[in-house]
Parts: structure tokens; sequence; C-alpha cells
């Protein structure tokens, strides 16, 4: 025989799906909310999130050329960070702060906690958070679509001040708010797709969305315009959907999942209702990221056979 | 789906259209046959006959070497040539038994004369099932008459044909299904006569209606005898979630058997293996072998002797169309690759499965993305990324604390794993690590 035959331990086939088809699967999930984002704020929300990306894909290329490793930007993850933190910039921002944005996310949160898969916090959040405290007036800068003047308030400032907002508004995303979050119906278009291509399960968004009603609900307020208009603003859609899924930072048991979206739930009630600011998703992801390991050490699920009700003979 | 079946598990494709349809053929053995002393689980056999003795069809040449072993019987008559070492299918080499043919295939004494199994008591049965040298032919080899043996017949109250035959390309049980159904209905009522207060369950999985059709046809008149369908998922047919799906839900552990949840579980050759032997008085002596894959001219099912060389399968399925990247004695998930065909077919031989391209060498690995798919997937709900995690580092205690030794080792996760990991591969190592340790503290 002129080849060798391959030899190797069972089993000796594999599934389609790979790493990079999921990134991919993710990326296009977020392509409604992108197109959303062009049509409300106009083109130059497209380059905000493209510089994004590709500040993202060079940081990841050059740290892993200069570190001598494999050069892995063909697997996605480096797209899809760059467009989540994209699609959380206010349309007018200078390009130059989430191109910074996009070093700090792949370079310091990623690339120097071990790569892909190593981080143990999201890299597109930090980075915004990093953005949030570093340039906060750019970041809180929105503009609302009505008038393409600079918005006072976002609709969560609003409510939070006592104001009312019209859910149905929030839903569609006729609202001033970042390039990504505005538009909940475009989001969930998105989320849909991944749910089908089963990228995600419900288990986190659901119980994170759930969690945080009943939360807002009963200390907010007993309103259901509040109470959905809390739902469907402020960026919770687009976390609970595409940032708290994060594989990576996410706990990887089902109960754990479970366990984090209630935590999520809860945090981001508390942060937006009894903290200082009307926003809370992005803080309430990355502080449940550190609580990832401990979740998961008392979710393990139990083995087939060990403690099943109907165990072993009659 | 209401049917029954088991929580994880995986959809490889199934491949069971290239063999599904051809009838078994009878092929006999070209060259020597090879019969190793461990074909099952136990003591290897020990060997009764010399170089230069003349054996029969039937007669045993090797007996067993212990309570859990198994006698090795000739497939054919002809002369002892020598006794030693042999390749194998799992890359082991054991020592074997050489007999030339002499294509006479003379039989012994009594060989395939009818008997009524209902006037043979329990022991008699138990007696003939040993004597035939009849294992667990689904691939663990566990003997047979130990597995009709337990502490307590009169707590057993399934007796479960497993004929899932989840594993993908695999089409042996299927065709035995469709061309001998008296027979596995036949066995499966031996089987009940040594346990009174069992019923007979046939589980199979829904992608063959033909075969559960003539099965519930068959067995319509049989009070004891129930055919169960099951939802066609790997690995259905591993007996611990085989047990799982039939019963509704008993669960065993990897250090409890079968019978410890009231059940007795053989394969459909098996069971027709026991039917061979107690009503027709012909030993365990002949396998059915799929012989298929891309790189196979003509796919099939054979009716083979034990003992007989593979390239001989193979050639008798028209050789290779094409160059084969892989070769697996077995199916896709559970096979073993092999390097070479000069190998015998033993009694836990399947299937012979040639591809053209190897998937696994195709898929490099890349880092783990925590994506938990593995945990979704594994039937014995235990955690294969945090176990792969313990592996990386050898940490033999963490491994078990994580319940590595419940692996049933199916390849579930590797299989689904979007960055190619090898996890099986390295649970495999890990377990027997961990029962080397185990040993050495002993």
């Amino acid at each position: 025989m002129a080849k060798l035959l391959n030899v190797s331990s069972s089993p000796h086939v594999r599934s389609k799906v790979s790493t990079k088809n999921i990134m991919y699967d993710v990326a296009i999930a977020m392509v409604p909310a992108l197109i959303w984002g062009v049509m409300q704020f106009g083109i130059r929300s497209l380059i905000v999130v493209a510089a994004t990306v590709a500040s993202c894909m060079l940081s990841e290329y050059a740290f892993e050329k200069y570190m001598k490793k494999p050069i892995t930007i063909t697997d996605g993850s480096a797209l899809v960070t760059g467009m989540i933190l994209g699609l959380n910039m206010p349309p007018s921002i200078p390009v130059w702060i989430p191109c910074l944005g996009g070093v700090f996310a792949i370079i310091i949160v990623k690339q120097l906690y071990g790569g892909l898969g190593q981080n143990w916090m999201n890299p597109a959040l930090a980075a915004r958070c990093f953005l949030l405290i570093s340039f906060a007036s750019s970041m809180t800068q929105f503009t609302d679509p009505a008038t393409d003047a600079i918005a006072s308030a976002t609709p969560l400032a609003v409510m939070k001040s006592g104001g009312e907002v019209a859910w149905m508004d929030l839903f569609i995303g006729k609202i001033p708010g970042t390039i990504g979050e505005v538009s909940a119906v475009a989001l969930l278009i998105g989320a849909a797709y991944l749910l089908y291509k089963k990228v995600i399960s419900i288990r986190i968004p659901g119980t994170y969305i759930l969690t945080f009603a009943i939360f807002a609900f009963i200390f907010g307020r007993q309103d259901v315009n509040y109470v959905l208009a809390q739902v469907f603003g402020g960026g919770l859609i687009f976390g609970a959907f595409f940032m708290a899924t994060d594989y990576v930072t996410s706990p990887i048991t089902p109960k754990g999942q479970i366990v984090f979206g209630i935590c999520l739930g809860i945090l981001t009630g508390l942060f937006r209702i009894f903290g200082g600011s009307a926003e809370g998703v992005s803080y309430a992801i990355i502080f449940c990221n550190i609580l990832v390991p401990l979740i998961e050490k008392v979710t393990l699920p139990t083995a087939f056979g060990k403690g099943g009700k109907k165990n072993g003979s009659k | 789906m209401g049917l029954s079946t088991f929580k994880g598990g995986v959809h490889p494709y199934e491949g069971k259209e290239l063999s599904a349809d051809k009838p078994i053929q009878i092929m006999f053995p070209k060259g020597d046959l090879v019969y190793p002393l461990s074909q099952h689980i136990g003591a290897p056999a020990k060997p009764i006959v010399a170089k230069g003795d003349k054996v029969l069809v039937g007669q045993r040449i090797a007996e067993a070497g212990g309570f859990i072993s198994a006698h090795v019987i000739s497939s054919v008559s002809g002369t002892v040539k020598g006794i030693e070492p042999r390749l194998v299918a799992n890359g082991s080499i054991l020592q074997s038994i050489i007999v030339e043919n002499d294509g006479e295939y003379k039989t012994v004494e009594g060989f395939g004369e009818k008997r009524d199994y209902t006037k043979l008591s329990k022991q008699e049965i138990r007696d003939i099932v040993k004597e035939a040298g009849i294992v667990g032919l689904g691939g663990a080899g566990f003997p047979t008459n130990v597995k009709l043996t337990p502490k307590d017949e009169n707590a057993i109250d399934y007796v479960i044909v497993n004929a899932a035959e989840c594993e993908p390309y695999l089409t042996s049980d299927y065709r035995v299904m469709m061309e001998q159904p008296e027979k596995l209905v036949g066995g499966l009522k031996v089987m009940l006569q040594l346990f009174d207060n069992a019923k007979g369950v046939i589980g199979i999985e829904e992608n063959k209606p033909e075969a559960i059709k003539k099965l519930q046809e068959l067995v319509k008149n049989e009070p004891r005898i129930e055919v169960c369908p099951l939802q066609t998922k790997y690995p259905q047919g591993g007996e611990r979630f085989l047990i799982y799906a039939v019963t509704g839900g008993r669960e065993i552990n990897s250090t409890m058997l079968p019978a410890d949840a009231g059940c007795v579980v053989d394969n459909v050759d098996t069971v027709v293996a026991i039917y061979n032997a107690v009503c027709e008085s012909t030993p365990l002596i002949r396998k059915i072998i799929t012989v298929t894959g891309d790189a196979v001219a003509n796919p099939q099912n054979f009716e083979v002797r034990l003992g007989t060389n593979y390239k001989d399968v193979l050639e008798a399925a028209g050789g290779f169309k094409k160059e084969p990247e892989k070769m697996i004695s077995g199916g896709p998930m559970m096979g073993q690759a092999l390097f070479s065909l000069d190998i015998p077919v033993m009694k836990n031989s399947s299937a012979l499965t040639c591809f053209t391209k190897d998937e696994v060498a195709a898929n490099a690995e890349t880092a783990c993305i925590r994506c938990g798919r593995c945990i979704d997937v594994c039937p014995g709900h235990v955690v294969p990324q945090m176990m792969m995690a313990a592996a990386e580092r050898h940490d033999l205690a963490l491994f078990e604390k994580l319940n590595g030794m419940e692996c049933c080792e199916c390849g579930s996760c590797t299989f689904i794993c979007p960055a190619h990991r090898p996890l099986t591969q390295a649970f495999k190592e890990m377990r027997k690590a961990v029962m080397a340790e185990r040993r050495k503290k002993a």
C-alpha cells in the first residue's frame, strides 16, 4: 500500500459543527441588529463596528505573531468580540476609542490569559467597561434617531427619574442608545437564529430575563409597561442572548447556567433600580463571570446510576 | 417523540443503507484458521490440543481457564498447525491455536441435532451455553453462562435483547432479524425458561421498521415477549442506557451489573447463538460480519466462520474500490482502527469498516471554547470538559472525583466537540491508569 493507514483511537467520525462555524453563526445572528443600527444612526455606525472588528482581529494577529503562536484569527472569535464591542458603542463616538477597546479586549482580557477559551471575563464587555470608566462622556453621549441631535437621556434614565416610556418604542428600537442594543426585535431575530441552530440554549437568557422581570415588578413599579420597557431597554436583550451566553465565561453545567441566569437577573435589577446608574447589564455579566468557577463547582450533574430515584433493583 | 430512550446521545451519520438490504452470504475460509485463546473477558482459555492433532467442526480446542472464561471451539475440520502468538484486531498479540483447514468440514458427533429446549432443565441449558463457548457477542465478550447464572434468578424480571444496533454502518444484527427472526425469538424463549419471573423485551431502534414489524408479528401470541421500539440515537445500544429505556428508568452505574437492576441483557447475535446451541446443538463457530464503508467495492453481510482471516472477508466483498485511509474492526464510533488485515475474526468481531477519508486526521484539534456540548450529549451525565482538564494534568484523584470512572467510552463527546478534542481517547487512558492504580493498592 502506497499510502500509510491512519490508526487512532475511537470514535473515528466527527460531527460537522466546528468552533469556526459556531463563531460565524454568532456573527450572522448580530447582523439584524447591525442593520437596524445603521438604518437608525447612519453609515457612521457601520464604520464604528468595522473599525472595532478590524482592531480586534489585528490585535489578535499581532499578538500571536509576536508570541510565535499559531495564528487563529480565522476561527471567528475575534470577529465576534469585535462585533459585540462595536455594537456596544454609541454611534457618535470618535473611532479611535472603540479601536483602543478592541486592543484591550483581545490583548489584555483574552490573550494575556491564554487566548481562546481561557479568559474569565467576556473580552468585549470588559473592554466596554474599561472605556466607560476611561471615556465616560463620549461613551454616554447618545444620538436621538428622531432628531439626530444628542439625546438628553436614555429611556432607562428617563424611567429612573420617574418618567414614562412606551415599551413598543424600545421593542422596535426608535430610541437613543448604542448601535446594536436599541432594537429588541432585531436582536430577537438573531437570538431565534442562534436557538434554532442550537448555538445557545434558552437556559441562561430565559432565566436571566425572567428573574429580572420579576425583580423589576417587585422592586420597581407594579406596572406592565414599566416592566416591559425595562426588559426591552438598556441592552438587556443584547446582553442576555449574546453576552451572557458567551461559552467561555458562562457556566458549562446545565444547572449552573440556570443559577447564572438568576444571579444575572438579580444583579441587573439591583444595579438598575437601586444603583447610581440606570444601566446594569454589562457590570452584572462581568460580575457573574467571576462567579462561574464557583457556580460550576456546586452544580456538577449527578452521574448516570449514581443517585437516580430508581437506582438499582426494586 | 414518545418512544423510550435515555438523556443525551448523538446522531452520527448512519451509513446503514450501504449494506442493510444485502442478504447474509455464507462464506468459507481460505487459509489457516486462527483461534486466539482470549476472545472474552476473564482468564484466557487453556489449549487442550497439540500440534499435529486432528480436529473436527464443533470440537473444543481450548477450555475455559476459570469461572469467568470461555471455551474455544474449532469452526473447521483439519490439523492443528501450532500454538503461537498472533496479532488481533485491538493491536495486541495473543497466544492462538492455528488450524489448517482440510476443507471437508467434518463435524463432531451429534452436531446439528435438533433438541427440544422445553424438556431441558435450567442447569442443562446453562451447561449447553457454556459448552458452546458463547460470550457476549456485542463486543464486551462477557461469558454468557455466567450472565445466565445471577445470584438470585427470581429477582430477574427483564430479559432484554439488545437489538438497537446503534453503531453507525453496522447491519449484521438487522440482517439476522430480517432473515432469522424465529431464531431470535426462539433464543429469547430459551432464556425466559431460566427466569420464571421475567418478561422478554426486544429493544430495537425505530430506524428498522421492517424488522420491528416482523418481530411484532412473530411475538403476537407470546404473552411473555414484547418488542420495544426505541428512539434512534447513539449509544442507545449501550447496556446501561438500554436498560434505562426499556425498564422505564432503572439506572445502574459502572460498578453494578444488569442483574442488580433485575435485568439480563444480551445482543441479537448472542441470543441467536443460544438458540443454535440449545435447539440445534451447534456451538459458537460463526459470526455475522458487515463489510462496509466507502472504500469497499461491494458492501455486504457475511456469515463467517470464527478464525477466518479478515483479508478473506474483504476479498469476498470484492476488495477495495478505492484506497482506504482508515480501516476499522467494528463501526466508526467504538471500533478499533487497524493497521493490518492479517487478523482473525473473533467472537467479538462485528464488522470491517473501511473509509477513504479519515475524519479524525481531517479535523485538527483547537482550543476548548467551553461550549458544553460534551456535557449535553454525555449519556453517563459526567463532565467531559472538566475530566479532560484533569486528564491533561494526569490528575487521577480529580478524574475519579469527577466520576470519570462512569465514562462508558461511547465517544459521543468526541464526536460532538466543535474543537475536535480527543476526549474519549484521553479518558480511556485515564481509566486504565486509575484501574492500574487501584490494583497496585489492592
